[in-house]
């Protein structure tokens, strides 16, 4: 069974990003670039269906400018067999993506295709489901738990109230969510393998995908700042200012 | 213009997030309809059609819409979005953002995902990067597809005495099947929905220690939540988890003990009227935020709050 894994090169979770000053939107320059946390959780699941000898083959992609090839290097080091950059210097919204992969997919006959369930810079978690849509695919979003049988994927999904298990046909797409599994550590070794695995770039034009954004970012602003509170001394003061000055204890 | 707003609801109860959804859409679109899309649902539509506002309650009925599979209910969504609606909304909850985006692209849509203001009839505000940012987009499709955060919004009262009017159900597409669900029987309430939260960080230590919370939530009438690092180290299940990629939540009063206050966390609290952090580090990015910070070890000063507390 052949698996696609879709990865995103997003500002590293760590960095605190800054909305530059003309409001046109956040500040990327020199800022640390790492695969999309949820999507690596994608990359290690896809390996573990390899080693569990239920994917034969795993496919990783990536949708924009030419360096997200350092993040589909990545994919490759931890596992993948081979990539595809869908390289473009366009800003790609949800929608654009999902079409690129739709044709990658239509391509590829992957019977399954894993996403992370959102991007950490957008934060739109969208892509998959739109994915499924555009290829009439079954959808398993959110994803805690994985397994694969008689043609069908049997999916656990972090809904709000506690977890909910659904089938899905293959092929499908399934969304990655936090707790499926820890991602390895990629190894000096791999790393080193890695750079010696085939690594395609294609156009949105070669795959007959128009991305113009449709959705036009007007600006973008700093969050209302919280007032820095006070410190209480001792519980008896917390008790009393919850009671008396905020009112909302009784 | 006619906004459609779908329904969450598990056949029975009307989700208390769809009102506030008719909030942002009667905002956007000054008409609004609900759908319910379920199995064996006509109370719901009850429910719905006494939502202040609502002109219009569309109920499509079949038993392979019971669990709201996103296969089986799209189609339906996507048939009654047809019906010259230009918005279509629904909450930003896990079942809203799971089905929304998949009606959206079949009909070559864009989607604002979690709206948090209505700018104009196209134009809204939204979160990015964990809330660290604020985006105002503007949606140049001919129908708007939008998810809301549901704390951003009032709740739309009752009132209305809407028409309600059967659909067709589409057919049921076999691509999907429900198998179970674990859903925990909890007296607290939904922490979405809770007045007030208790919150539990990693330095809990436990999920044993965890049940001390248990008692100050219940004392409050609050609702349990936790930050990632507790969740992921196993002291609390994962429908706790406040922040980016968990629960958005806006109580009147958000207890955050023994959570550092990582920026993710924050992105899912930081709308509460009242925050009260209680961590024995002084230096922890949870005080930087919190309307009341007191310094201590949680497991002498939890013990002395419900106590005093009374």
């Amino acid at each position: 069974m052949k698996v696609l894994v879709c990865v995103k090169r997003v500002v590293d979770f760590n960095v605190k990003v800054r909305v530059k000053p003309d409001q046109t939107g956040v500040d990327v320059a020199n800022v640390k670039m790492s695969m999309n946390p949820f999507d690596e959780i994608a990359v290690e699941e896809a390996m573990r269906l390899k080693e569990a000898s239920v994917a034969t083959e795993i496919v990783a992609v990536s949708c924009g400018v030419s360096q997200c090839q350092e993040t589909l290097r990545t994919a490759l080091a931890i596992g993948a067999d081979r990539a595809i950059l869908v390289e473009t210097d366009a800003e790609l919204q949800p929608l654009a993506v999902a079409k690129l992969l739709a044709a990658l997919t239509e391509r590829e006959q992957p019977q399954l295709v894993i996403l992370g369930k959102q991007a950490i810079d957008d934060d739109a978690n969208q892509t998959g489901q739109m994915l499924a849509a555009l290829r009439s695919m079954p959808q398993a979003t959110f994803a805690s738990r994985l397994r694969i049988a008689d043609g069908w994927a049997e999916v656990t999904r972090e809904v709000d109230g506690g977890l909910e298990t659904v089938s899905v046909r293959l092929p499908a797409v399934v969304t990655t969510d936090l707790r499926l599994n820890e991602p390895r550590y990629v190894t000096l070794p791999n790393i080193m393998k890695a750079k010696k695995k085939p690594l395609e770039i294609v156009s949105p034009a070669s795959l007959g995908v128009d991305v113009v954004p449709r959705l036009k970012t007007l600006k973008v602003n700093e969050p209302p700042q919280r007032q820095a509170g006070i410190r209480v001394p001792d519980v008896a003061t917390l008790v009393a200012k919850l009671r008396d000055e905020a009112k909302v204890i009784t | 213009m006619r906004a459609l707003v779908l329904a969450e609801h598990d056949n029975a109860t009307l989700k208390a997030a769809t009102r506030n959804v008719v909030t942002a859409a009667a905002q956007a679109a000054g008409t609004v309809d609900i759908l319910v899309v379920g199995s064996n649902c006509a109370v719901v539509a009850q429910q719905a059609r006494t939502i202040a506002g609502v002109s219009k309650v569309l109920v499509a009925d079949a038993p392979y819409f019971a669990d709201a599979l996103a296969e089986n209910i799209a189609p339906q969504i996507l048939a009654a979005a047809k019906n010259g609606y230009t918005h279509v909304f629904a909450p930003a909850s896990g079942f809203g953002k799971n089905v929304l985006p998949r009606v959206a692209a079949q009909l070559d849509c864009a989607q604002v995902s979690d709206a948090i203001a209505v700018v104009a009839h196209d134009t809204f505000a939204r979160p990015i990067y964990a809330g660290n940012a604020i985006a105002t987009v503007q949606c140049t499709d001919p129908v708007v597809f939008a998810t809301v955060r549901p704390t951003s919004f009032a709740a739309a009262a009752d009132g209305g005495t809407a028409a309600v009017e059967e659909l067709t159900a589409v057919a049921d597409t076999g691509i999907s099947r429900f198998v179970g669900r674990e859903i925990a029987k909890s007296d607290r309430p939904e922490l979405q929905g809770a007045k007030v939260v208790v919150s539990g960080g990693r330095a809990l230590g436990s999920a044993e220690n965890f049940k001390l919370l248990d008692r100050l939530a219940h004392r409050l009438n609050a609702a349990l939540g936790a930050s990632r690092a507790a969740v992921d180290a196993g002291y609390a299940p994962n429908d706790w988890q406040v922040g980016q990629t968990g629960k958005i939540v806006a109580p009147q009063l958000y207890i955050a003990i023994g959570i550092s206050g990582a920026i993710q966390h924050l992105a899912g609290m930081k709308d509460a009227k009242v925050i009260v952090a209680i961590n024995k580090d002084a230096d922890a990015p949870i005080f930087q935020v919190a309307d009341y910070g007191l310094v201590a070890d949680l497991f002498q000063a939890v013990p002395e709050l419900i106590e005093k507390l009374g």
